[in-house]
């Protein structure tokens, strides 16, 4: 019953969301938000629920996208007349097709042997897709116009909005598919192959083959994402499936979280908003990106929802008001030092004119706006080292006590 | 033809000991410490953007020494406060870690030096022709790529074999709790060796950047070749690591020289196609087109057929 809720919770947002978002730039976003969370959700079972860490992910979206892009293409010469709407089901098809195949060889081995046949087989691939010209358009990719598909009860889809509602029934059908799949016994298996092999093959179960299984779902939802893609697009190009596209999923689903189901829909919302947002702002959004990015695997080995999670027994305690005041005492100071770091970075990036960052003008040739940035990041840095410990007692008085809370992980 | 493929078989040489001085340190740190380090070849863009920046303050033979050295304790302090940290998440978050790090440092390059190729030149004083065949030059700088390289190759030789702290290096790779119960600060060493390996990329960036241009993608394409290659010689196979270079290095320089195509084995066996074929792509593929696809065809029939590599010991 909760679940249902949830679940019709879901559906009734994602009607709405357009609703609330209705400017070109807020329809653009969620529908590359619900392309991001297709694919980092199908990422997810393969590193986070299957425990296989894959550098080659976006050659199923690639593929699924350009397989869309050239049913579009069919309807669009008149050859086949395929309804827009199952299009993202197209590019579904090619994914598993293509992961059936790679998988039958590389899903053998977890691990770094994994790892390494998914960098070689996503290498080879954006390497060929610029010498099969015919079929990957070469370097100027391959598009289609969505229009010429037959109207869908009297919608043509010429509007994002439109398109909106298309993605978002794809992700509502897409996300619930994969959260049941996660319920099947091959689901369950994943997780017992992804932190024992060797314990699920005492039980009988072929290790290799559950991978596969894993795998090839993966592939068919990378698929559907790829699909939208091209619904969304209209144009799909080399640079959709090579090794830079494989990187962005992937620090999709380990910034959101790779333990909980819905840490991926929260690392491709935030991510998506990051790409789409701050490069408005700043030139450095990559750096940003990348030190987060860093940061995150470094102390939140679980990611933000890994974060949040470690919440749950101070709440399930009711201690979490113990945790207000250090968190308060902690944040200003760190916020003070992550924002004049910022500051300085983006001061060196300036050469003329003043540069007004928070409402102070900095000048960036001037002495004084560097030593005021870093010393304003140096007292900071201090006031921070002070209140850390503080925080970190809270911490051990907020969430170790019972026995049963030692299960929930390491405090940060 | 024969001066076709013996400036071939040089060229190949030469980029074949150049991957093999980044292949040697992913080896070595590998079979240390169990990370197969990614951002292996950042370190290496590194050696090239450093020497750059100090050729031009205080010349360019300084940097030769200086760079790496840069590289060397960046390297160090890397594994220090990063990867001993991550250490504790296990294997699948150290190679994320890795991955993160040569996503960051591409863009750190970038900040500094901007997206705009580097006019980073070899010295001026070695700017002639070491000697010429067929009509054709072959650079001096080329030359003494190569000879840095060879002694590079011969002195990690002779250090990790003939040496006391070889020897201790090569026992903490099979045994690090025996070397550590013997008072031997394993922590410090795999530090040392992780500086050491980012050193030796760094050198490598130093010869290489007037060469294959120093520009703020040069290590993702020199990266995915490197890893090709010490999963082709083996995981943690240094004989492995130096077979799998030339190999790739002369594979590939052979396949631009020859310049043949699918079309000359059609003609070969007397079929032709219509030119509007629906496979046309592919009749028309030629080796020189396809030589950067090699190594990774190569990798994956290794990964299936042999997924130890040629000389390796152990699976993954």
């Amino acid at each position: 019953m909760r679940a249902l809720v949830l679940w019709a919770g879901f559906a009734l947002v994602l009607m709405v969301l357009p609703l609330i978002f209705d400017s070109v730039l807020g329809v653009s976003i969620l529908n590359q938000m619900a392309i991001a969370i297709v694919f980092a959700l199908s990422y997810n079972l393969l590193l986070g629920q299957g425990g296989m860490l894959s550098f080659g992910h976006a050659v199923y979206f690639g593929l699924g996208g350009f397989l869309a892009v050239h049913a579009m293409l069919l309807t669009e010469t008149q050859t086949l007349a395929i309804p827009l709407v199952l299009i993202p089901l197209a590019g579904g098809l090619c994914g598993l097709c293509a992961a059936l195949f790679i998988g039958s060889f590389s899903t053998g081995r977890a691990g770094t042997v994994f790892a390494m046949i998914s960098l070689g087989v996503g290498e080879l691939l954006a390497a060929s897709s610029l010498i099969l010209v015919s079929f990957f358009g070469g370097e100027s990719g391959v598009s289609a116009d969505r229009t010429f598909a037959p109207p869908f009860f009297g919608v043509d889809f010429s509007q994002d909005v439109q398109v909106y509602f298309l993605a978002a029934a794809w992700l509502f059908v897409s996300v619930l598919g994969m959260y049941l799949f996660t319920r099947t016994p091959a689901g369950r298996l994943a997780n017992a192959v992804r932190d024992n092999p060797e314990r699920a093959r005492f039980l009988g179960y072929s290790a290799g083959r559950v991978r596969f299984i894993s795998f090839a779902v993966a592939g068919f939802f990378a698929g559907i994402a790829g699909g939208l893609f091209a619904v969304n697009y209209e144009i799909l190009t080399a640079g959709n499936l090579n090794a830079a596209s494989s990187g962005q999923v992937l620090l999709m689903a380990y910034i959101g979280g790779l333990g909980v189901f819905i840490g991926p829909i929260l690392g491709a919302v935030l991510l998506t908003l990051i790409n789409s947002l701050l490069n408005h702002y700043t030139t450095l959004w990559m750096l940003y990106l990348g030190l987060v990015f860093v940061l995150t695997v470094m102390f939140l080995p679980r990611g933000l929802t890994g974060l949040l999670m470690l919440h749950r027994v101070p709440w399930q305690q009711g201690r979490l008001g113990l945790l207000v005041r250090p968190y308060t005492l902690t944040a200003i100071p760190g916020a003070v030092l992550v924002l004049s770091l910022i500051g300085l970075l983006e001061l060196s990036q300036r050469e003329t004119g003043p540069f007004v960052y928070l409402g102070i003008p900095f000048a960036p040739g001037s002495a004084v706006s560097w030593l005021a940035l870093l010393a304003v990041a140096v007292i900071a840095f201090v006031a921070l080292r002070r209140t850390l410990p503080g925080l970190r007692a809270a911490w051990a008085e907020a969430s170790a006590q019972s026995p049963r809370s030692m299960h929930e992980g390491d405090a940060p | 033809m024969a001066d076709a493929l013996i400036f071939a078989t040089l060229n190949g040489l030469v980029t074949g000991m150049l991957l093999f001085m980044l292949a040697s340190g992913v080896t070595l740190i590998f079979s240390m410490m169990g990370v197969l380090n990614f951002a292996h070849a950042s370190f290496y863009m590194l050696g090239a953007y450093f020497a750059f920046a100090i050729s031009q303050q205080i010349g360019f033979w300084p940097a030769l020494l200086l760079a790496p050295m840069l590289v060397g304790v960046l390297g160090a302090l890397v594994e220090r406060y990063g990867l001993r940290q991550v250490h504790k998440s296990g294997q699948v978050a150290e190679l994320v870690f890795t991955f993160g790090l040569a996503f960051l440092i591409e863009e750190a390059v970038q900040l500094f030096w901007g997206r705009a190729t580097q006019d980073f030149r070899s010295p001026a004083a070695l700017d002639f022709a070491l000697f010429t065949l067929f009509g054709q030059d072959f650079p001096a700088w080329k030359g003494v790529m190569l000879c840095i390289s060879v002694s590079i190759f011969i002195g990690l030789y002779f250090v990790l074999t003939r040496t006391r702290t070889g020897i201790i290096i090569q026992a903490a790779i099979t045994h690090p709790q025996a070397v550590a119960n013997l008072g031997h600060n394993v922590p410090r060493l795999f530090m040392v060796v992780f500086g050491a390996g980012s050193a030796l990329a760094g050198l490598a960036g130093v010869i290489a950047g007037p060469v294959l241009t120093t520009f703020p993608g040069m290590a993702s394409v020199l990266g995915s070749i490197v890893f090709v290659i010490v999963v082709i010689g083996g995981l943690g196979s240094l004989t492995g690591a130096l077979v799998a270079s030339l190999l790739i290095g002369l594979l590939q320089s052979w396949a631009i020289a020859s310049g043949l195509g699918m079309a000359d084995l059609l003609a070969l066996l007397g079929v032709s196609f219509p030119p509007d074929h629906a496979l046309r792509d592919l009749w028309r593929l030629t080796l020189p087109q396809v030589a950067p696809l090699l190594p990774y065809l190569l990798l994956v029939l290794i990964l299936i057929f042999r997924p130890s590599g040629l000389f390796g010991k152990r699976e993954s």
